[in-house]
């Protein structure tokens, strides 16, 4: 046992002395969960419009004003004839334009009824919907409130209540995946680089033909970045609740063991990488392809995996990272227990012990 | 510049003789352009629906029928509790909870007036969002059914009213698959004009093979053309054949003018290779280069707005945006696929991308040194 | 031996940061000599070299080589001098005639040369039927004389080697030595850096460089009477014992 832990200290010695990569290995996921925590949203705001005003009285001014002061518009031009839409769109200086006849006053006092134009950029038709429908909200605000506020008979009033994220922040939703992400990130494909830089390096042969089990020379090895991967845990919660604004909910004892069980899951794939993979080359092209694209594809966060065709929506049961951005989400976000994750996290214990299996088995003794 | 021509000669040799240049040049556009966008439907459609029907009337099955038939919803659930309803939402079953209180028919019609409850699952925003909206919808429909019941048409009160026209221009069949294939487009391209590039020149570093050119009477300029001409010209094939996959496989004609396309990506081609021919200054190894290039290829990607809009990001995540070429160009293939801008539409993002190769090309030029 | 100086310097000085690595070095190399520079792994020998090639920029001294100042005429005196470096320089994954063609092109043949040279080239190794392999396919051997014959396939006035006899076997040197021979008899001057002491012997001159600095500078015959030893190896121990710096 003393001669696992002499491993372990050197592989520890081995990463601090390297301050290069150990700069990396803790800043590049603090680097990254700020910029992705904040700037990957699909939180519709400040959108730019244009609103064509031919009537130019109380009314149309008075729905403009509104519109304008909303937040999720951004007022950028005021058009003067119905050909400048398709140019402006064009320009792309706008995503929405609104279009308000002449005598738009006159006819809703006098005949009571009066048309708006809502013409939306459907490039992205999700924004489109969502503008198109905030900007309607305020349109039948302002109808309502010309009647007094009066209801009409027979009215069925909605009670809409958003759970969980009842601001509809776009973080929420992003935040658990990115942490996903840059764990998968550090854990698996530096682990992997570092102890093929081993095997490049020839000095694996002197630690294969020490008396060491080859089993406990790969836990020795990840230990190191077990630790660094805690660390870089902790951090990453810290800024998720104090920069990023998204609280956890849930329980943060479980909230971190599930954490940790996912780092051990990302580690064991680095291992396996560093097991079949010759040169750091190798290891890091294998890495992206078979550890970044699918987390980033497949996990759930930046694509909708409910909409992938069948086939994808089975290649994506296999990536470890979707069941973390489940849990996450259940746990931090929803605020359930155990009881709600423990499917996921059995899929995450099985995909770990499968894994160490394989590269313990396949770990060569000799090298050749 | 009769040097030129043998340096030309020399890498277009190398560049087809190298295996993976097949892999390069169809297989991957092919990859990434076929299975991509099959993830990248970020369309709201199927949301599942929990119902917790507590009146079990007339109106409140009539008014689930019709929310089911709509067609964007799929019944997942019938709780006999709201409780219970939750739970489906808190196993990720459900999105959107539907609850029809006891006495729903007979309040609305009574006292008329009646409340239903709808919880989202708000944890993806957008999708809560449309989703209620599109029950408000079909709910807001039902309603006025039920007043048409009631109320004849002229003992209505006469209120104003305002019709709101919709009108969604440029992508009719609000698909997103012609929303993300030319951004797809531009970061396969991207990928060949700065990590291929950079990492050929510093593979040459590795070897050797810049020494004996530094020793050479070879000027610095004839070398880095030397080196950008030939990427300029495979990323462009490149181009040629994802623009053609487009059209095959997925039927997306451009509305502008391809050669609008081609003028635009020949400048922002000279701005990446810039870019990558700058990232290969400053490295020594391939290993180097290439953990370099992930990074800078990973935030350039993800901060481009092809994934998640632009406009949604904080102010200072947009400005980050605005210093990254990818951006301009995703922008750019989007306006002159989908709405058909031409070249006076995009002369600033012309002008930002000129300026981005201005930049990047002349960084690069003072940093090769000959002799160090 | 007296002839036209082709290479001239003079308290020659690089220093990186407060490391001198070569140390105020003074001395000529005349036409058609085979000089020979000598010294342990870290001793200087190929940052000074370097820096005559315009590889790199000295930090202090003077140097003329093939009558162009190294500061201010830098690029001329590329176009008159050969290189060969410890890797070979050779893209593999060209022919032996492309690789010829293109170092060919770029120190300016015309075509007619270039197919001219090309010839002369592949005959010399007795590579003739083989010129559309792969460099990559060639032995070392082979590949370390395929590299020396395009160093000076522009016939320069000077070319310059480094290390270029690393790795090979004692044969293939011998052949190697050859070449350069047949080079120096031209009237091609041969610049070569080695740290093999028998090397020594084949040169016209040698200097010895111990920490920077050149220790000794004569013919090899001269040295082994100086230093009362029977071969180039004795001479360098001695000299070398004195040495501060550890190899690289």
């Amino acid at each position: 046992m003393s001669q696992f832990y002499i491993f372990v200290k050197k592989e520890c010695l081995h990463i601090w002395r390297d301050r290069r990569t150990l700069f990396i290995l803790v800043w590049m996921p603090i680097v990254q969960i700020i910029l992705y925590g904040f700037a990957l949203t699909n939180e519709v705001k400040n959108s730019r419009i244009a609103i064509l005003d031919q009537s130019k009285d109380d009314a149309t001014t008075a729905i403009s004003n509104e519109i304008a002061a909303s937040r999720y518009f951004n007022l950028v031009k005021n058009l003067h004839s119905y050909r400048d839409i398709d140019a402006t769109f064009k320009q792309g200086l706008i995503r929405m334009a609104i279009v308000f006849p002449r005598n738009f006053q006159y006819d809703l006092l006098h005949s009571n009824r009066a048309q708006v134009q809502i013409i939306a950029d459907a490039s992205d038709p999700n924004t489109a919907n969502t503008l198109t429908n905030y900007a309607t909200a305020i349109i039948n605000d302002y109808q309502l409130s010309l009647n007094n506020n009066e209801q009409l008979p027979y009215t069925i009033k909605t009670q809409l209540r958003m759970l969980y994220n009842p601001e509809l922040k776009g973080a929420y939703n992003f935040v658990p995946g990115v942490m996903a992400l840059v764990l998968m990130l550090v854990c698996a494909m530096m682990t992997s680089m570092a102890i093929v830089k081993e095997k490049e390096m020839g000095t694996m042969e002197v630690i294969l033909v020490s008396p060491l089990r080859p089993f406990w020379i790969i836990i020795a090895k990840t230990i190191p970045y077990l630790l660094v991967s805690v660390l870089n845990i902790a951090c990453i919660l810290l800024l998720s609740v104090f920069v990023l604004g998204v609280p956890i909910t849930g329980n943060l004892g479980l909230l971190i063991w599930e954490s940790v069980l996912f780092t051990v899951t990302s580690l064991s794939i680095g291992i396996l990488i560093s097991n079949g993979a010759k040169t750091q080359q190798a290891a890091m092209f294998t890495s992206m392809m078979s550890l970044f694209l699918p987390t980033l594809l497949f996990s759930g966060f930046l694509f909708p995996v409910e909409n992938m065709p069948v086939a994808l929506q089975v290649i994506s049961n296999v990536v470890p990272a979707k069941w973390y951005y489940i849990i996450v989400k259940s746990v931090m976000i929803k605020g359930l227990g155990f009881f709600a994750v423990w499917k996921e996290t059995l899929i995450l214990v099985g995909m770990t012990l499968i894994l160490l299996f394989i590269s313990i088995s396949k770990f060569k003794i000799r090298l050749a | 510049m009769r040097a030129l021509k043998f340096l030309l000669q020399k890498e277009l040799r190398q560049i087809f003789r190298d295996p993976s240049i097949f892999f390069i040049l169809f297989i991957m556009p092919m990859i990434q352009l076929m299975i991509l966008p099959l993830a990248a439907d970020y369309e709201i459609k199927n949301i599942n629906l929990g119902v917790v029907d507590h009146d079990h009337s007339g109106y409140s099955r009539k008014l689930i029928n019709k929310i089911v038939s709509s067609g964007y919803f799929r019944l997942k659930d019938y709780s006999s509790t709201f409780s219970q309803a939750l739970r489906g939402i808190e196993l990720d079953k459900t999105d959107l909870v539907l609850e029809i209180p006891a006495q729903f028919e007979r309040k609305l019609v009574k006292e008329n007036e009646s409340t239903i409850l709808v919880a989202a699952n708000a944890i993806n925003g957008v999708k809560a969002g449309l989703g209620s909206a599109y029950i408000q919808g079909i709910i807001g429909d039902f309603n006025q059914d039920v007043r048409m019941q009631w109320i004849q048409a002229p003992r209505f009160n006469p209120q104003p009213t305002i019709d709101v026209e919709y009108s969604d221009w440029y992508n009719p069949d609000m698909n997103y698959r012609d929303f993300m294939v030319p951004g797809i487009l531009v970061m396969l391209v991207t990928m060949i004009g700065s990590s291929f590039a950079s990492n050929n020149i510093v593979r040459e570093k590795e070897m050797g093979t810049i020494e004996q050119i530094n020793v050479s009477p070879i000027k610095k300029t004839q070398f880095i053309l030397g080196k950008l001409i030939p990427f300029w010209m495979l990323a462009l094939a490149v181009l040629t054949v994802g623009l053609f996959i487009a059209r095959i496989f997925y039927g997306i004609v451009p509305l502008g003018h391809y050669l609008t396309i081609y003028v635009f990506a020949s400048i922002y081609l000279l701005a990446i290779l810039g870019l990558g021919l700058l990232m290969s200054t400053y490295a020594q190894t391939q290993q180097q280069s290439m953990l370099v290039s992930f990074f800078v290829t990973m935030v350039f990607n993800l901060l481009s707005g092809l994934y998640t809009p632009i406009e949604s990001m904080p102010q200072w995540a947009q400005i980050i945006t605005r210093l990254n070429p990818v951006s301009y160009f995703i922008e750019v293939m989007r306006m002159v696929v989908l709405k058909g801008s031409g070249l006076a539409d995009i002369k600033y993002q012309i002008l930002a991308l000129l300026g981005f190769a201005v930049f990047f090309n002349g960084w690069a030029i003072v940093n090769y040194k000959k002799r160090s | 031996m007296i002839g036209e100086k082709v290479i001239s310097a003079e308290k020659l000085t690089k220093r990186f940061g407060d490391f001198t690595a070569v140390d105020h070095i003074t001395f000529d190399v005349v036409k058609g000599e085979i000089f020979g520079f000598l010294g342990a792994n870290g001793a200087g020998k190929t940052t000074a070299m370097r820096m005559l090639c315009g590889l790199s920029l000295p930090t202090s001294g003077s140097a003329m080589v093939a009558g162009f100042d190294v500061y201010r005429q830098n690029e001329l005196i590329k176009k008159n001098i050969g290189y060969m470096s410890q890797k070979f320089s050779l893209y593999e994954d060209l022919t032996i005639r492309e690789n010829i063609r293109f170092y060919a092109g770029i120190y300016g043949l015309t075509d007619d040369k270039i197919k001219e040279k090309s010839n002369l080239l592949i005959n010399r190794l007795n590579l003739a039927g083989q010129e559309k392999s792969l460099v990559r396919s060639l032995p070392l051997g082979w590949r370390q004389k395929l590299a020396f014959l395009i160093a000076i396939v522009h016939d320069p006035a000077i070319v310059f080697l480094d290390e270029p006899t690393g790795g090979v076997d004692p044969i293939t040197r011998r052949e190697f030595w050859e070449l350069i021979y047949d080079a120096s008899s031209k009237g091609i001057t041969v610049f070569v850096t080695t740290h093999y002491m028998d090397e020594a012997e084949y040169c016209h001159r040698v200097s010895i460089m111990v920490d920077g600095r050149i220790d000794a500078l004569d013919s090899p015959a001269n040295l082994m009477k100086e230093y009362a030893s029977s071969s180039m190896d004795g001479v360098f121990l001695q000299l070398a014992r004195k040495a501060l710096r550890m190899s690289d």
